[in-house]
Formats: structure tokens, C-alpha cells, sequence
């Protein structure tokens, strides 16, 4: 028996466990995926571009990697993107780490869409101040998009690619701003500081880049916190009370255990979750656990995210420096004149490496085959300027995970399905922010234009299908990730967000979950109640 | 492993794809060396790459002659979907990190760790104008 169970070592998982390991409870993390290596990464190795495409695919269903679990996106545009090993999804991101805006939080009494969380940035702000803290955030204080933050260390440098951005923003009169990232730019707690290897998100082999198995895990595991590896969860089990009672994982080996627990929390991310308490269906709970809302796998959130390149006319940093090092939040609030609500945050990106260059060129209709190739390949090579807009996705019922009546992971459970569609509001913001970017990139000198609406690998962060609320009929947790319906259960992870705001979510995943974390703490002795 | 049939059928496409190049100075992707890496290397691209290939000219595109290839690969390309993305990638992902190659193109071969790279610091100063602004943030009620 633990007093505490967390299953999975992801972002919140992570932060949750060290947030919580000050208590002295007993606590055990079961993580499906297995430790990873600085020497296991793309980076390593003269394949290191072409290993995204495979054993670093973002999404797990071309990865197929031993501790992937299937998920059926074939009626979704957009594809799903997580990675399983210790660390989670912070193995397989870009590090760019922008919290949430004050004005995320409250969506319906701002702008009427949606609806507002029950917490607020103010309630939120210590705990983004003390992630940033432990993971390491890189940038620069003073930024006139957000509340005052300071992050710990100085921010990425600007390079050839940025100076072409600061100019045409400046031109143009737009904010601008160096990125919070979690790239280290000073040695920081044990992490060396980044040495441009340029390819971030399938992990860094330096170890610069923030990932929980090098930030939180060392802290919670030396703390006293158990992290169990290779431990794949089939269901969480209930009581006669009621309660959550434990969990059923199969280990390395493919065998059958029971792990009894005071506590339980999730901490799967937005397709795990869900997919786990529908799993955890049985006579108490008929519909899937702590889903008598009937909101258990609703409201998805994927994060539409297209991509506008252009080429200059000379040589920039290309795959040279840490991919996304700027943002802007000039078009982040709502504008009445606009033709939708709610915006997004333009991204920054350096550019692309020598093959992922011919990659999406060739695909994009922009590098040819033949005799040609050649001289057209060198006329795009490290001139590429590309800019992402992350836009907000507001939550729609029909947007859903499901179980797949067929499709199972290699320990037969059942698999995730989602469905979703891009709404009009979204694809209105999406036309927007691709005639800003072509503005933009106009303005760096950039020409040959393309926009990719849906592109190649793109993000598709798992958001919003556990969310919380104080109606326990319109929410699954409550202000404070506690399950209405199972009072020893509790969600961490990006599922429990009731809007996506637009921006990356790790930084806002993780500040949740050392909230949540110190709203237990503060209410021990009253916890189930 | 591909048929012999097969491999000749994607080493036809691989040289028509990127051809070798005096102006350059550069191999193309049906060289030795690279056709043999693109080989070893289509792991989970294999089933699209076969079906790639049946689907151009019905499997029997190396017995074309020029003019019959080029038509095939055409058509090939006009019907889009991911197959010929696929083909191209799978070419380009193993021609591209050949050391000829990449030298030709003024790189250093190798993988960027653990030499790493130097980025400028750039120009902070640019940022005035930014910092002026008043604040963009809107408050939130309570």
C-alpha cells in the first residue's frame, strides 16, 4: 500500500511527486515509457534529422516504439503528438515555455466564449514562478505582453534569424519578445548550458534542455519518492465506498499486479487520461470513472498550428541554435474588429537542417526533382525564416477521445480514438495569423511564401478532456483536480483545462499540477472531505 | 527486403529524383553508397515505399525507357497523397547527410554533438522600442 500513486512521470507527474514528496506520505510513480540517455538522442548520430521520422516521430503511432500505445486520429485533421518514457512529453517539445495569459482564465466574462476557469493567473502565479525555477527558464524580464516574471537565466541569443525578425517587427511596430524556453543558457542545476546542436525536440544529448527525468525526478527521487519504470496502467480500482483503491499495471514482462493506494493521481496527459478512466468502467461506474458529467474525454483541445515559410537572400542560422527563440503577443487578445474571438501567439523559428530542408521543400512544392534540384536546394539551404501560429482552440463537446472498438496496445487495452474538427472561429484566426505572417516575413525580405495550414508533424498538444469546475455536472474535477465524483482521485495533466489560451501548454501544466499539489497539502487532514 | 525488381525500380526513382551533377561537383542518390543507405534505411517506410513503387507504372518502371519514366513519374505525382512525399523522403533523408554531399554545400559532416555550433548574441538594443510599450495584458476579473 502507497499512501499516494501517480501514474505517469510526465510534466505533472513530476511536478506533482516533488511537490509532494515534503509531506513524507509513501509515494510511487508508475511510468509506462522507460529512462532515456543524453546518448539515446537524435544528435548523437548522422541520422539525427531523419530519426524524427522514426524512432523520434512525434506521434506514437508512427514511433511505435515498446512503451507506445496506438491512438486512432484517422478522423481528426490534426495528429496527436506525446512521448513515453520518463519525463513524458518534456522529452519531445521545443522547450518554448510561455505561460498563459491572465485573460485565459476568463473567457466567457471577457469575450462570451466558453467558460472561465475556476482558478485565476494570480492563484497560478507563484507556482509558474516556482516551476520555472526548477525546470530553468531562459529569457528576459520586462515583457509588456505578460505580468512582470523574472526568469533565472539570460535568454537565447538572438542570432542572424532574429535580428531578421526584431527588424521587420520593429518596421512593422509589433511586439516582439525573446522566449521563455527552458533551454539552459548558463549551467544550472547540474544541466550544462546549450551549445546550439539546433535540434531540441527529439532531446537534447547536451542536456541542456529541461526534461522532468533531469529537473524534478533527481529532487522528488532523492527526496524519497519510488519512480517505477516500464509499468503500464490497465485501470484504476474502486471501492465499495467508492473511493479509488488502487491500480492494475502490467510490468516489463507483460505481467498482472495490483498496486493499492490512499491516493491516486493521473497524470497521462489529455489522451491518457481520459482513455484510462474509461477504461476503469465497472458496475460503480458504468460510464467510465469520475464521469457522471458524462465530460470524461470531451472537450479535446489540439492547438491548430500553421506554419508560413519564406526564403532570404542570404545565409541565416538555420538548425544552427535552438529552433524557436522570439514570440509575439500582438494579435494574443481579443480585437472586436476582428472576425473572430479570442488569438494566438506567433513563433519564431530559426529554420531547418539540411534534410528536413529537401523534406519539406520538396513537399511544400518548392524543390523540385531533377536536373534542377540542385541549384534550387542551394538557393533555399539555411535561407529559411518560418513562423508559427499557435492558436487557441475553444472547447466543443464533439471534439472527443473514445475507446477504439478494435485497436489495442501491445498489453491489449483498449485504445484511444479521437475525433475533432477545427472550428470556424479557428480557422478565421488561422487565415489571420498566416496573412501576419506573410506581413512579417515580407518585411525580413523573405520571398517564395508558403503556408501550411496543417503541416507535417505538427504539434497537436492533448487538452481539455477532464476539465475543471465547480458544477460537478458541467466539470470532472473540481477547482483543485480533486474528481467530483471519486474524492481520493485526483488529474494533474492538461486534460482538467477548460480553455487552451495560445500557447504551449507545458509551462501552465506544470504550475496546475504544483497547484493542485499544494492545495492537497494544505488540506490533508480534510482531503476527502 | 525488397524484390530485386524493386530495388532496381527505387534506384531508377532515386537517380531521377536527385541526379548526379558535374555543376556541383555532387553524386546522385543512386550512387553506391547512398542508394545502399537508403536501403538499410526505410525501416518504417517500407510497406509505402513498395506500394510506391507498384503503384508506378504498375511495377516495372526501371524497364522504361526515359520517356516512359518521366510520363510514369508524372502521373505518379499528379495523384498526390503521401506516396511520392514519402519517396522523396526517403531519398533525400539519406542523400543529404552524405559526406560528399554536405561538403559540397560548405557543411561540416557529422552530427552537431559534441562540437555544438556559435550563434551570434545579436543586437539587444532592437528590443527598445519594445519595452517602451505600455502594458499589452488584459487585467481579468477576479
Amino acid at each position: 500500500m502507497v499512501d499516494v500513486l501517480i501514474i505517469g512521470s510526465g510534466a505533472s507527474g513530476a511536478a506533482a511527486a516533488w511537490s509532494l514528496a515534503d509531506t513524507r506520505m509513501k509515494i510511487l510513480c508508475l511510468e509506462q515509457g522507460d529512462w532515456m540517455k543524453q546518448s539515446d538522442f537524435p544528435s548523437n548520430g548522422r541520422d539525427w534529422e531523419a530519426r524524427r521520422y522514426t524512432d523520434f516521430d512525434l506521434s506514437p503511432n508512427r514511433r511505435k516504439g515498446p512503451w507506445d500505445y496506438p491512438v486512432n486520429d484517422d478522423n481528426s485533421p490534426m495528429k496527436v503528438a506525446n512521448f513515453n518514457a520518463v519525463g513524458g512529453g518534456t522529452i519531445m517539445y521545443t522547450a518554448h515555455f510561455p505561460r498563459m495569459h491572465p485573460s485565459d482564465f476568463r473567457v466567457r466574462s471577457l469575450d462570451g466564449v466558453a467558460d472561465d476557469w475556476p482558478i485565476d493567473y494570480t492563484t497560478l502565479e507563484p507556482f509558474f514562478a516556482e516551476n520555472d525555477r526548477m525546470m530553468g527558464v531562459s529569457g528576459l524580464a520586462g515583457d509588456p505582453a505578460y505580468p512582470p516574471r523574472q526568469p533565472p537565466m539570460p535568454p537565447l541569443p538572438l542570432g542572424k534569424t532574429g535580428t531578421r525578425y526584431a527588424k521587420a517587427m520593429n518596421k512593422l511596430g509589433w511586439h516582439w519578445w525573446p522566449s521563455d524556453s527552458t533551454i539552459a543558457t548558463t549551467e544550472y542545476d547540474g544541466r550544462a548550458p546549450c551549445i546550439n546542436l539546433g535540434h531540441c525536440t527529439p532531446g537534447c544529448a547536451q542536456g541542456a534542455k529541461a526534461s522532468t527525468d533531469i529537473t524534478y525526478w533527481p529532487h522528488a527521487i532523492r527526496a524519497g519518492v519510488e519512480l517505477r519504470p516500464r509499468c503500464r496502467v490497465r485501470e484504476i480500482t474502486t471501492n465499495e465506498h467508492g473511493m479509488a483503491s488502487g491500480a492494475i499495471y502490467y510490468d516489463a514482462d507483460g505481467i498482472e499486479h495490483f498496486q493499492p493506494a490512499e491516493v491516486v493521481i493521473m497524470a497521462c496527459n489529455g489522451i491518457g487520461t481520459p482513455r484510462l478512466l474509461l477504461n476503469s468502467a465497472s458496475s460503480r461506474f458504468p460510464n467510465g470513472l469520475a464521469n457522471s458529467s458524462g465530460l470524461v474525454g470531451k472537450n479535446l483541445m489540439l492547438h491548430p498550428w500553421p506554419q508560413v515559410f519564406g526564403y532570404v537572400d542570404e545565409r541565416v542560422d538555420g538548425d544552427r541554435a535552438p529552433m524557436l527563440s522570439l514570440w509575439s503577443k500582438e494579435f494574443y487578445e481579443t480585437d472586436p474588429a476582428r472576425d473572430f474571438v479570442r488569438g494566438y501567439t506567433l513563433q519564431f523559428t530559426r529554420g531547418t537542417g539540411p534534410v528536413n530542408e529537401a523534406i519539406t521543400s520538396a513537399a511544400a512544392g518548392r524543390l523540385p526533382r531533377g536536373q534542377d534540384h540542385h541549384r534550387i536546394y542551394r538557393e533555399l539551404l539555411y535561407k529559411r525564416l518560418q513562423i508559427g501560429i499557435a492558436c487557441e482552440d475553444l472547447p466543443e463537446e464533439h471534439n472527443r477521445v473514445t475507446l477504439d472498438p478494435v485497436l489495442k496496445d501491445s498489453n491489449g487495452i483498449p485504445a484511444a480514438k479521437i475525433d475533432y474538427r477545427i472550428s470556424e472561429n479557428c480557422r478565421r484566426m488561422m487565415e489571420h495569423g498566416i496573412a501576419r505572417a506573410e506581413e512579417i516575413l515580407t518585411a525580413a525580405g523573405a520571398t517564395n511564401l508558403y503556408a501550411s495550414r496543417t503541416v507535417l508533424n505538427s504539434p497537436g498538444h492533448l487538452l481539455g478532456t477532464a476539465r475543471m469546475g465547480n458544477d460537478p455536472e458541467r466539470s470532472v474535477v473540481n477547482a483543485w483536480g480533486r474528481c467530483h465524483d471519486v474524492k481520493n482521485l485526483f488529474i494533474v495533466d492538461g486534460s482538467i483545462w477548460v480553455t487552451s489560451g495560445g500557447v504551449n501548454p507545458t509551462s501552465t501544466i506544470q504550475a496546475l499540477a504544483l497547484y493542485i499539489a499544494d492545495s492537497m497539502k494544505q488540506r490533508l487532514a480534510t482531503l476527502f472531505d | 527486403m525488397l524484390s530485386p525488381a524493386e530495388i532496381r525500380d527505387l534506384r531508377c526513382v532515386a537517380g531521377m529524383m536527385v541526379p548526379a551533377s558535374a555543376e556541383y561537383g555532387v553524386p546522385g542518390a543512386d550512387d553506391p553508397a547512398i542508394f545502399a543507405d537508403i536501403l538499410a534505411s526505410l525501416d518504417r517506410d517500407f510497406d509505402a515505399v513498395r506500394a510506391a513503387l507498384a503503384a508506378l507504372a504498375g511495377g516495372s518502371f526501371a524497364d522504361l525507357d526515359d520517356v516512359g519514366r518521366e510520363a510514369a513519374m508524372q502521373a505518379f505525382e499528379e495523384q498526390g497523397g503521401t506516396a511520392p512525399v514519402t519517396l522523396m523522403r526517403v531519398v533525400v533523408q539519406c542523400y543529404y547527410r552524405d559526406e560528399r554531399v554536405v561538403r559540397s554545400l560548405g557543411l561540416e559532416p557529422g552530427p552537431p554533438f559534441p562540437k555544438g555550433r556559435m550563434v551570434e548574441q545579436g543586437d539587444w538594443s532592437l528590443l527598445d522600442p519594445v519595452r517602451v510599450r505600455p502594458k499589452m495584458w488584459r487585467d481579468a476579473p477576479p
